[in-house]
């Protein structure tokens, strides 16, 4: 770095937003890909139910299906409800 | 028997037509009967990156309908020996490549050479999907910028799940991972992803990274493979990837950047 840009720059770095940003939508897409089809389908269905109850947003639900050893899958489902609403 | 390569990303414009110019030729240069055959039905551009746009007379969909045979079809490059492209077809009709035909030809070619070339169509709809099917190896070709990452992703899962080699319960795909477009300046900077970042992400074995160079350009308005460009980093560094997809081990270069003068130093530029 020459000194004009360190005299110049407080700019933040990019490159790790970028970064951090891929490691999670990689990590969220590569979960849904060895899920099964349905998934997504089962994840609106879902939250279609709760929405009847309360307002919660769509990205407060998270369904997952996660397979353990070769006899268990454990579909985990995980909603956040907001503070006032409880 | 023929190794078959596909040449793949997801995203277009990262250079995967470029890249299997220059992988061809320096497959071919290093002694290897090699063919490069375009799957980019209806958007046909490997020809004139190889410089022999003017030479195609039949196209991959006239051999696979039995209109011509693959020795009317296949054009002989005049610079490099042992190397040779089929070109795509013009036509508007999507789904020209059946997995029929595509097969029928593929082993038709492998009986006549070492390796096969496959340059896939951005995208993951038929095409591409068609290109990476019979594939033993992959080349994902990546730019450092986050679409172009999240696509390479999507393509190894693709790779992994929708290939022969995955179907029939073989040994997977084996992936390389080629960085193209790379600046080491903007990365030294912070501005962009570095070669550890894309590795990491990603989870591939790495097998070349291209700088960014005027060079490609350069080749591409004379229908040169930059690989010929001797003198250039894009150059170098293709021959460099030819020698590691082949199993040598090299030294990565170009990925730090020059050093400059004190003067420049102190007062950038």
């Amino acid at each position: 770095m020459s000194l004009l840009d360190y005299f110049r720059s407080t700019k933040k770095n990019t490159a790790n937003t970028a970064k951090e940003r891929l490691q999670i939508i990689v990590a969220h897409e590569r979960k849904r890909r060895n899920g099964p089809d349905y998934l997504p389908q089962l994840e609106r269905d879902i939250l279609e139910v709760i929405r009847k109850y309360v307002d919660i947003p769509a990205d407060q639900i998270a369904v997952s299906l996660e397979q353990r050893g070769d006899q268990i899958s454990v579909l985990e489902l995980n909603v956040t409800f907001p503070d006032d609403k409880r | 028997m023929a190794k078959i390569i596909v040449v793949t990303s997801g995203k277009g414009g990262v250079g995967k037509t470029t890249s299997s110019a220059a992988i061809g030729t320096g497959l071919a240069l290093a002694g290897h009967k090699t063919v490069i055959v375009d799957f980019d039905i209806g958007l046909r551009n490997l020809d004139l990156i190889m410089g022999c746009e003017r030479r195609v007379v039949y196209d991959f969909v006239n051999v696979i309908n039995g209109e011509a045979n693959l020795k009317q079809t296949l054009i002989k490059d005049k610079r490099t020996d042992n190397l040779f492209i089929l070109p795509a077809s013009q036509t508007r009709d999507k789904d020209a490549l059946t997995r029929d035909g595509v097969e029928k030809v593929l082993n038709e070619l492998a009986k006549d050479f070492d390796f096969i070339i496959c340059d896939s169509p951005a995208g993951i709809e038929s095409g591409a999907m068609m290109a990476l099917y019979f594939a033993d190896e992959a080349v994902v070709v990546t730019n450092p910028e986050v679409s172009s990452v999240r696509d390479s992703d999507r393509i190894l899962g693709m790779l992994s799940s929708k290939s022969r080699r995955a179907e029939q319960g073989l040994e997977g795909i084996k992936e390389h991972l080629l960085l193209t477009r790379y600046n080491p300046e903007r990365v030294e900077k912070g501005e962009m992803l570095s070669v550890e970042d894309v590795k990491e992400i990603l989870a591939i074995e790495l097998v070349g990274v291209i700088p960014e160079s005027q060079a490609v350009l350069n080749a591409s308005n004379s229908g040169q493979p930059v690989i010929l460009d001797k003198e250039s980093d894009a150059g170098q560094a293709y021959l460099d990837t030819i020698k590691r997809l082949l199993g040598e081990q090299v030294p990565f270069r170009f990925l730090n950047v020059e050093k400059k003068g004190f003067i420049k130093r102190i007062f950038g530029g």
